[in-house]
């Protein structure tokens, strides 16, 4: 027959702290396990059509950083800025901003970056210009106006590096088969993210949109060379010039007649 | 051994309905006072300080900072910049020098909650519930940072009732009002002082502090105590009083246990006098 453990003496102090011990790092190990969950939920849960202030680091880093304190939703003149609530999808108490309700006004002096006192807020970025807080695209070519053929040009035209961030290529309108397309188009060389663009479309739904950079853009394969850019830095071609055959047309074209009919 | 129902009557009598609330009216002004600083700003327009506990600058010069929240920050392998580890310098310094749980008794918007929830469990005689361990709040605060460090993010920000609540004050409560409801309430019904004495991992890192503060309560007049318990009553922690009020071991009159939080209520409801602030030494 099996002994009950006893209610006193060394053994059962041993036994009792080691079943407590066990206890405490149980629930605290399924508290923090819920957490964690809940926390990398949320860190991965921003949703597309938010941006971060300018000079955010990038968010896995930035939700390092900040430390929700609000103080660059103060600094913003324009009230663009706000904080997570906790049932939002941004993670609580963090700042960010939708674009299409209040897009960044790209301030030269940077308060939000300069009220920020962890550095969450890249203190290096200087000029605003350098901010890269999504990359607009022009992600509805078949409503947008310019793209039927009108010359609405408002995120053109409201675009604070206008002829660089934004410019207008011409295409051919296939439709009336006379008219010019005057094409948006970005480039994110230059473009900050700010959503100037994107609050300005006059459509009920924005053509153009701020997405989060990694997104918005592809990525060549590393081992992509540009002959045409290389060609410019080694100041000559990388691989031996083609030799230049003479041209040779088909014996029989000379055979064609200026009567001949198909 | 139970505690009195109604504790303070006899200092009431002795030293007036005022004298025997000095301390506590003191820290609810205190309390009002900061929620009224920061909400100053949002309302008139008038900025005296500009963020929230987590962070913060006055007159948009001193930087202020939570050392808890930087000491998570770090855990994530993330430096702040010298503004915010300034910041938390100063407030560090601060509660080293007022007491480290001073913080949750006289600036913590949570404690006004919990020492409702507390008065009402007196009031409605409520005895029962969960007996926690107070070292659960160690246990909390080691498990935030390793989670922090784990996860990468400040985890524990993303629910920390007292940086929750104070932000949601003024920068949009939404439904982060649950958070302090659902405290008072287990602090009401399921554990007595259950939140701030027993778990709060914030109040774990502020008694840290306070294992070195300078001012302290001290017990000087414990040959007077006429063991009517009634500090006991209002103490939110009242392990700490014992060791100073009754001298075991040889202890001095100071108290020394980091988790009192100087709120000193103990000097009001002391009909005897035997409580006081002073310093450590």
């Amino acid at each position: 027959m099996k002994e009950k453990p006893e209610t006193a003496g060394p053994d059962a102090e041993r036994r009792r702290f080691l079943l407590n011990t066990a206890r405490t790092t149980c629930g605290a190990a399924l508290v923090g396990l819920g957490l964690g969950l809940y926390a990398n939920r949320q860190a991965v849960a921003r949703p597309v059509y938010t941006t971060r202030p300018p000079g955010a680091l990038p968010d896995k880093k930035f939700l390092a950083a900040c430390v929700r304190c609000g103080q660059c939703v103060r600094a913003c003149p324009y009230k663009a800025l706000r904080l997570a609530k906790p049932e939002e999808e941004v993670a609580t108490g963090t700042p960010y901003f939708i674009p299409r309700r209040i897009p960044c006004e790209l301030c030269e002096k940077r308060p939000c970056i300069r009220a920020c006192p962890t550095g969450a807020l890249d203190p290096l970025l200087t000029d605003i210009y350098k901010a890269r807080m999504g990359l607009a695209v022009l992600i509805d070519r078949e409503n947008c106006l310019n793209f039927l053929g009108l010359r609405c040009d408002v995120c053109y035209r409201s675009c604070p590096l206008i002829d660089k961030a934004i410019t207008l290529a011409t295409l051919h309108n296939q439709r009336s088969g006379k008219h010019t397309i005057f094409q948006p188009e970005v480039h994110s060389k230059f473009c900050t993210g700010c959503g100037k663009c994107e609050k300005a479309c006059v459509l009920d739904k924005a053509a153009i949109k701020v997405l989060p950079l990694d997104l918005a853009k592809g990525e060549l394969g590393k081992h992509y060379r540009l002959g045409w850019e290389e060609k410019t830095k080694a100041g000559h071609s990388l691989i031996p010039e083609q030799m230049d055959l003479p041209d040779r047309m088909p014996e029989f074209t000379s055979t064609i007649t200026p009567e001949w009919k198909p | 051994m139970s505690t009195p129902k109604h504790p303070g009557v006899l200092s009431k009598k002795k030293k007036g309905r005022l004298g025997a609330n000095r301390w506590l009216l003191l820290r609810r002004s205190c309390q009002a006072l900061t929620l009224a600083l920061f909400a100053c700003g949002p309302l008139t327009g008038f900025w005296i300080i500009k963020g929230n506990l987590a962070a913060s600058r006055l007159f948009d010069t001193v930087p202020l900072a939570d050392p808890f929240i930087l000491l998570q920050s770090l855990a994530t392998g993330t430096i702040a910049a010298s503004t915010a580890i300034i910041g938390a310098l100063i407030i560090a310094g601060f509660y080293m020098l007022v007491g480290g749980r001073a913080y949750c008794s006289w600036v913590c918007p949570v404690n006004i909650l919990t020492d409702g929830a507390a008065w009402l469990r007196l009031r409605l005689d409520i005895r029962e519930g969960l007996q926690l361990d107070r070292t659960l709040r160690y246990w909390g605060m080691v498990l935030v940072l390793v989670v922090t460090a784990i996860t990468g993010i400040l985890a524990w920000e993303l629910i920390n009732p007292v940086t929750l609540l104070h932000r949601g004050l003024f920068f949009g409560l939404g439904l982060a009002w649950t958070i302090p409801v659902a405290i008072f309430c287990f602090d009401l019904f399921m554990s007595k002082r259950g939140w701030c004495g027993h778990l709060c991992p914030v109040g774990g890192f502020y008694s840290l502090l306070g294992l070195v503060s300078l001012i302290r309560v001290r017990a000087e007049g414990r040959d007077r105590c006429s063991n009517c318990l009634d500090c006991y009553a209002v103490c939110p922690e009242p392990q700490v009083i014992s060791p100073a009020l009754k001298g075991k071991d040889g202890r001095g009159p100071v108290i020394t246990e980091a988790n009192c939080t100087n709120c000193g209520r103990c000097i009001d409801v002391c009909a005897e006098g035997v409580f006081s602030f002073g310093s450590r030494f």
